[in-house]
């Protein structure tokens, strides 16, 4: 089983080894309401922790995803591109965003379990 | 904005009750959406018949024996032939021939009745009352409550069967529910449908009578904002505004034949000039070709990168099943199917001038 982290823009990563998987919590479909466009990074692109990389628009308003982590982006998910309403119906398997090899596996130390994640978004 | 504190609709609590996602808009706290989504309330309100909370708007009525032709100094209508139940679309224009708002004006026999924008009302009232003094009319603690959709009618004839005489944009004194209202058969959705305006203290009542009918769902700002930008609706303060003449914003029909001539509107002169010369920029439909929406304050350009225009209005079109905007080009740039890039995080998009509206208007004229 896999570790899972939450960061406080509601990007949730799960570790297996030094590749994490990247998507947005059920929370921040949620508040999206219907997801109509998704953006994925290219694989190869580098990036910083906290860095601008996809973009997610419902109806009314467009938003950005960061990378909870530095890395290198391994792979975009291009069935989300198609189905973008998967972000809303599966936030935590099937509507994936990114996987990435983390550069710096000390960066999940900044980011929440999910005990603490339910009680960020509870507040 | 009397000191941060959001006003409230006579509906408020219903929206709460509803579970409603509450939003600050025109200084009202306003439902967004309801629980059953933007998509499927714009999606609703094509098919079946969405209830809309307008109560933000402004409801005014004007007397006095000379309220036409003083009322005709301020907007583009021919007021003074209006009929005794029929409603006009117009204009409050600025000396510069810009549009200071947007409103819909009625004969209502002894009165005029005009309803304006939220964002616009403190101003409109301040601009009618220099000239109507005492003879302008707030009707501060009025409800208007928007029926939109195919199956308006239907819903409408049952609990108001008088309501089966008026066509798009007649008006009439009718009873709902044993409450009195003023129904006007218009709305902002491209639909056919009514708004209906009713004392604060009954809106309760009459809206919850509305929402017993089998067709009827709340619907909120959000799927209000996508249902009229697929009808080419202007929304003021983005697709128009004090910048932007009537004729600029392919609102000439909003210009009443006679007032064309005539004149006598504030800005009349430039308005003219630009009826009879054209002008250097036009509103357009904007369609982008890929999937991604293009929104307010993209900039347009042409392949070579020349800078002609920018989006006022854009998102994604359920009915369209794609994404749809509107927005400024110059009008070298404004025939139908021109391509264009917008700029969307940084990289041209492709679009290309599309034709206003993006869905069939189902109006009922006759």
């Amino acid at each position: 089983m896999s570790t899972v982290r939450f960061s406080e823009d509601h990007e949730w990563i799960a570790i297996d080894g030094d590749i994490g998987t990247v998507g947005i919590t059920d929370h921040a479909q949620e508040q999206l309401g219907d997801i109509v466009f998704v953006e994925v990074p290219e694989s190869g692109r580098v990036v910083a922790k906290g860095e601008e990389c996809a973009v997610v628009e419902s109806v009314k308003a467009a938003s950005e995803i960061y990378s909870p982590v530095a890395g290198e982006i391994i792979e975009g998910n291009a069935t989300l591109v198609d189905a973008p309403e998967t972000a809303n119906s599966d936030p935590a398997g099937a509507g994936w965003f990114f996987k990435i090899k983390l550069s710096d596996p000390s960066d999940l130390d900044t980011l929440m379990d999910e005990s603490a994640y339910n009680t960020f978004v509870g507040s | 904005m009397n000191d941060g504190i959001l006003k409230k609709t006579p509906l408020h609590d219903l929206h709460i009750t509803l579970g409603a996602r509450m939003v600050p808009f025109a200084g009202y706290e306003m439902p967004v959406q309801y629980p059953l989504g933007v998509m499927a309330e714009h999606l609703h309100t094509r098919s079946q018949a969405g209830l809309f909370d307008v109560s933000h708007m402004g409801q005014l009525r004007l007397y006095g024996d000379n309220r036409a032709k003083l009322l005709e100094t301020l907007v583009t209508a021919d007021v003074q032939n209006l009929p005794v139940g029929a409603t006009r679309y117009t204009l409050f224009t600025n000396d510069n021939g810009g549009i200071l708002d947007d409103l819909m004006v009625t004969n209502a026999g002894d009165h005029l009745y005009l309803v304006v924008n939220a964002a616009c009302k403190d101003a409109d009232i301040a601009h009618l009352r220099r000239i109507f003094g005492d003879d302008l009319e707030v009707q501060a603690d009025a409800a208007l409550i928007a029926l939109q959709g195919p199956a308006a009618a239907a819903v409408m004839a049952r609990l108001a069967p008088a309501s089966t005489a008026l066509v798009f944009m007649t008006s009439a004194g009718v009873q709902i529910g044993g409450h009195d209202c003023v129904l006007t058969r218009a709305g902002y959705t491209g639909e056919d449908g009514f708004e209906i305006s009713i004392a604060g203290a009954q809106a309760m009542d009459l809206a919850a009578l509305l929402l017993q009918q089998p067709e009827v769902e709340a619907i909120g700002l959000g799927a209000r904002d996508s249902l009229r930008l697929e009808a080419g609706l202007c929304l003021y303060g983005h697709d128009i505004d004090s910048t932007t003449t009537p004729v600029e914003a392919g609102l000439p029909w909003a210009i009443s034949k006679s007032r064309r001539l005539g004149g006598g509107f504030p800005g009349a002169e430039l308005i003219q000039k630009q009826l009879a010369g054209g002008t250097a920029r036009k509103r357009v439909g904007i369609r982008p070709l890929g999937r991604a929406p293009v929104r307010e304050g993209a900039v347009l350009s042409t392949a070579d990168g020349a800078e002609i225009g920018h989006i006022t209005s854009g998102g994604y079109g359920p009915s369209v099943a794609g994404p749809v905007a509107m927005g400024y080009v110059t009008a070298a740039n404004s025939t139908l199917g021109t391509p264009l890039n917008a700029i969307v995080r940084g990289k041209p998009l492709a679009v290309e001038i599309a034709a206003l509206p993006f869905v069939a208007q189902n109006y009922h004229r006759s």
